[in-house]
């Protein structure tokens, strides 16, 4: 077992969600019930990253802020910072490619959610940000949980944008995923067996919790 | 309709006779993992990151295992192919040291101002025909038999490193190029990612044999599983491995580049099946 790569992918998973969640929400909420010319271009640029190989996401970043690029050099330049082959740049890429799995099930869970509700409240005098904590993310919440866990099952899996962007660097880059690929080819199977599994088991529990979960918070309306 | 809180969050009333042996389970439990996990976190972090090529995986872990415990520095170890990690290096890795299964990669880097110097000859490659257990191919060096089993049908899959970018999937091309093959071969190869994943597919059986590194068919769990044999030296153009310190390199990285070059060191390459240059010459 490599515990440097499943820490280092717990950490990967629990800072994409920390910096994902509110751009997602925004992002869904404004999604849903926004009308606005070009809507469906945007709706189809968040959902760009399940379809497009990651060969292809991870190729993009590497040129697009590698160090050889522009971007890369001027943040490389004036703020020290280098994106690939570094946990930053790993962040960068865990964000582009959960986008879907976060906007999505949260897009699905605000536009369930009945327009009379929020006119109700708005008529009852809640502001915005009233309306928002008290009616629709109550409401919004079984989807932005299961959005939550299928972003964080997904970055501990994720392996093509990650090992292009970030290399195989033990303790920087080397998350769990990469990890076991690198076992393999080093004739370990035993450190792979247990690695795969506990990869298993731990993606098929949290999305079988976060089912339980919303249908028991579902049940409960 | 639009409770808050108070919920019915499962009679939470029934359970707390028993939160106090819940408490403690969990308190166990999180020790439990907590020793399980200390070994790993509590290791320092490693003073220099060398990009090795795969086929040095088993020498190099070894070597630097030996270099740690005479009180050298921790070493942080990457292994790909020479072009997959020479182009990361291009692209701003972190490496300190890059050891390449081919001195053209090393000279490349040195032409784009990316190492120190024209570095240093460490080791001579050898390639060969490994076979797993079970296949219908004879390990033959001189390709003979493989020439048979294309003929009569024997051989469905064959693999090598991929050519493009891995060193010894050049050689092999060469080897099979001078034996007459590569051309009858094209329909049943599988190009590995680098020599290591060749050799996998390989051991794994789910190709008939394939062209890798001596150095990896020596490993023992590959050793037990196949069996191999050289393919004349002169086949192809040797496999001359050269390293290179990087740019700004530690002084760590400096320290196992020179052990490199010790009796003991050497020794060890020789063990895993490479040849060493004499003497190991700077350029």
């Amino acid at each position: 077992m490599d515990w440097t790569a499943l820490v280092l992918s717990l950490k990967l998973a629990a800072a994409t969600l920390v910096v994902l969640l509110p751009i997602g929400l925004a992002l869904a909420r404004w999604l849903a019930w926004g009308r606005f010319a070009g809507k469906a271009w945007i709706e189809a640029a968040v959902v760009l990253p399940l379809v497009l190989p990651p060969t292809v996401l991870g190729y993009y970043l590497l040129v697009g802020v590698g160090g050889g690029s522009p971007i890369g050099r001027w943040l490389h330049e004036t703020l020290g910072v280098q994106l690939t082959f570094s946990f930053s740049g790993l962040l960068l890429a865990s964000i582009v490619f959960n986008l879907p799995f976060m906007v999505q099930p949260v897009q699905r869970a605000f536009e369930a959610i009945p327009r009379e509700l929020t006119e109700a409240a708005a008529v009852s005098g809640l502001g915005f940000w009233q309306t928002l904590a008290r009616v629709e993310l109550p409401l919004a919440w079984p989807g932005i949980l299961s959005a939550m866990v299928l972003t964080f099952v997904h970055t501990m899996g994720e392996f093509g944008v990650v090992l292009m962007v970030g290399g195989s660097i033990p303790g920087q880059t080397q998350t769990i995923a990469i990890a076991i690929y690198d076992r393999v080819q080093a004739f370990d199977f035993a450190s792979a067996d247990r690695m795969a599994l506990l990869l298993l088991v731990l993606s098929l529990t949290a999305v079988a919790a976060s089912f339980l979960a919303s249908a028991r918070l579902v049940r409960r309306r | 309709m639009i409770e808050r809180g108070r919920a019915p969050v499962a009679s939470s009333g029934e359970l707390l006779p028993r939160s106090a042996a819940r408490r403690r389970l969990l308190r166990q439990a999180l020790a439990t993992a907590a020793a399980v996990a200390a070994p790993g976190l509590r290791a320092q972090t490693p003073a220099a990151t060398v990009a090795a090529a795969s086929d040095l995986k088993f020498a190099l872990e070894e070597i630097a295992a030996d270099f740690e415990r005479a009180g050298g520095a921790r070493l942080r170890l990457v292994f790909g192919s020479s072009g997959n990690l020479s182009s990361q290096i291009l692209q701003g890795a972190p490496f300190h040291l890059f050891l390449s299964a081919d001195e053209a990669f090393v000279f490349r880097l040195a032409d784009a101002g990316r190492t120190v110097d024209r570095g240093r000859l460490y080791a001579v490659g050898r390639i060969g025909l490994l076979v797993p257990q079970g296949s219908p191919l004879r390990p033959d060096g001189t390709l003979q038999d493989l020439r048979a089993a294309i003929a009569d049908g024997r051989l469905r899959r064959f693999a090598i490193a991929n050519p493009a970018h891995a060193p010894y999937g050049m050689r092999a091309r060469e080897a099979l190029q001078h034996a007459g093959l590569w051309d009858a071969l094209q329909p049943h190869l599988v190009l590995g990612e680098n020599v290591s994943q060749a050799a996998q597919f390989a051991t794994a059986g789910a190709v008939q044999g394939g062209l890798v590194a001596h150095s990896i068919a020596l490993a023992p769990a590959v050793a037990r599983q196949v069996r191999f044999d050289l393919v004349p030296a002169h086949w192809h153009r040797p496999l001359r491995q050269r390293m290179a310190l990087l740019r700004g390199a530690p002084a760590a990285a400096r320290d196992f580049h020179d052990h490199l070059a010790t009796p003991s060191a050497q020794a060890a390459l020789a063990r895993h099946g490479f040849e060493i240059p004499h003497p190991p010459a700077r350029e």
